[in-house]
């Protein structure tokens, strides 16, 4: 046999050494993690196992090192216009404390990025917003918004990402554990609300977001306090479950919660209406780049769509399997697929033509093998709701 | 009587094979490592051969899927598959444990000699020591 993948972000068992490291790095590999290169990074890619990770995450909590994902900060008059004109979502009505899912759209509706826009108030009443943007994109990401910041001259743009770190908190005792660490009580964030405050003697965002399905908190620290804060936060968990959690992880976590992921569900051929987003475009009154496309592409209504699928039997679905009609012929195909360790079964999501998008049988062929997939609304996992 | 791994015969791709007279017949027994069960973590999916292919040295019999990953399975060894393991793929948790008594896979009545770049368990380890 060969250890080769077929589903990114597993890759070669080694990162090489030109890769960015995160300021976790050293713990990670102190840690035992399996390390990969992702996105220019050595991340790890599991710890104990991609299972116990996953479970732990559903059931108590898990700590992801998500210092991978870029953080660009704006600051100045304007900002949230300049930001209005490049998202899919409206940015210039939101209040401080809140935190929105959009997109970077280019001219024709593909999507270039998918990405958090935060509006934050410093403790000393200073106002800016912050773009988390996929680690894959970031550099692309820049240089898009490089000529169009022109046209906003009072707005300033500065990557956060190597001075800072990100660290995910996910799971049901996340938010209960955090309490114990902080000054502030993060229950009393909303779901999408964030804030800077002053944690651990230094400054930290804390958002109430994440990328795993679980109620969870996002932390954006200073690169030289993570591992202090990393382990302050496992400590504390510690009675109560919480592990570090690898990209393997996070990747059948998001999968579970139907999450697009950029590069497999998203790219630049792809649109947020085809993606089944579009509760992530406000294209009402605004004038944004991509919203002439993307108006039409709703009116007409897309070519092709994202659909959830569960192939049936134990083989896994992956990324790039052909999905088929019940008349055998080619109609899309799978763009993540993987087993479900919540569910115990295949699941699969997959881009298929909007004519056959209502089907209620489809193929899979996998690998030369064709199998029954049958279709299912996404999300496949939902956590269960908590009475209050 | 447990099969010892330091005698088995090991190829490059960590397929390990154990052969045993059987009434005149060489027969093959081949799994996979313990190595390379552990570096596959969380397994999912074994696809198996059908009894009577078969095989060529080098060729892709079957595959062994993670929760991330798929890899194929190479025959280390030329002749006809006389009996697959068909427990194995609804306990494929076994293999943790026993990856060279119950975790065998098949069985190949061979049809010509083993082929020399087939390793002994020191050079195997060896191989994964560095690998791992």
């Amino acid at each position: 046999m060969t250890t080769s993948s077929t589903n990114d972000p597993v890759g070669t068992p080694s990162a090489p050494a030109d890769c960015l490291q995160t300021p976790l790095d050293a713990w990670h590999r102190q840690a035992g993690a399996k390390m990969v290169p992702f996105a220019g990074y050595s991340m790890p890619i599991q710890y104990e196992g991609i299972v116990a990770e996953h479970q732990a995450c559903r059931t108590k909590a898990a700590l992801f090192d998500v210092s991978h994902m870029g953080r660009l900060r704006f600051d100045g008059d304007h900002a949230a216009e300049f930001l209005d004109h490049v998202l899919t979502r409206r940015v210039t009505d939101m209040a401080p404390g809140q935190v929105r899912y959009g997109m970077v759209c280019n001219a024709d509706g593909g999507i270039l990025d998918d990405v958090l826009v935060s509006f934050l108030q410093t403790p000393s009443e200073r106002r800016f917003h912050l773009l988390v943007v996929n680690a894959s994109n970031r550099e692309k990401i820049l240089k898009w918004f490089e000529p169009h910041l022109a046209d906003f001259p009072t707005v300033t743009m500065s990557d956060r990402t190597e001075l800072t770190a990100m660290i995910a908190i996910q799971g049901p005792k996340a938010v209960e554990i955090c309490k114990r660490l902080f000054t502030i009580d993060p229950s009393r964030l909303k779901n999408y609300s964030a804030l800077v405050t002053d944690q651990f003697s230094k400054p930290v965002i804390v958002s109430r977001t994440g990328y795993t399905g679980e109620d969870g908190l996002e932390l954006i620290v200073r690169a030289e306090e993570a591992p202090r804060i990393w382990e302050n936060v496992l400590l504390a968990g510690r009675e109560v479950g919480f592990v570090p959690a690898g990209l393997g992880a996070r990747d059948t976590l998001r999968m579970e919660a139907g999450m697009p992921l950029y590069g497999h569900e998203l790219d630049e051929t792809i649109d947020p209406i085809t993606a089944g987003l579009k509760f992530g475009c406000n294209l009402k009154d605004r004038h944004f780049i991509g919203e002439e496309a993307l108006r039409m592409i709703a009116e007409q209504g897309p070519t092709r769509r994202r659909i959830g699928l569960l192939p049936q039997g134990k083989r896994p679905a992956r990324e790039g399997c052909p999905v088929l009609n019940a008349d055998g012929e080619t109609i899309g195909q799978v763009t993540s697929g993987g087993p479900s360790p919540t569910l115990g079964v295949p699941i699969a999501m997959a881009i298929v033509d909007a004519k056959h998008a209502e089907d209620v049988t489809f193929q899979i062929d996998i690998r030369g093998k064709t199998v029954e997939a049958l279709p299912t609304k996404l999300p496949f996992y939902k956590r269960p709701a908590v009475a209050k | 009587m447990a099969r010892d791994p330091s005698t088995l015969r090991y190829a490059e791709t960590h397929e390990w094979v154990d052969v045993q007279e059987d009434g005149g017949d060489k027969i093959a027994t081949i799994g996979i490592s313990a190595f390379a069960v552990e570096q596959l973590n969380d397994l999912v999916y074994m696809d198996l051969p059908e009894v009577g292919r078969q095989l060529e040295i080098g060729e892709e019999f079957g595959e062994v899927e993670s929760v991330k990953a798929v890899s194929p399975l190479y025959s280390p060894v030329a002749g006809e598959v006389v009996e697959v393991h068909s427990d194995l793929p609804d306990n494929l948790d076994n293999l943790n444990e026993d990856a060279f008594d119950f975790g065998w896979i098949l069985k190949v009545k061979l049809s010509a000699d083993l082929p020399e770049s087939l390793m002994d368990y020191a050079a195997y380890q060896k191989q994964c020591s560095e690998a791992g």
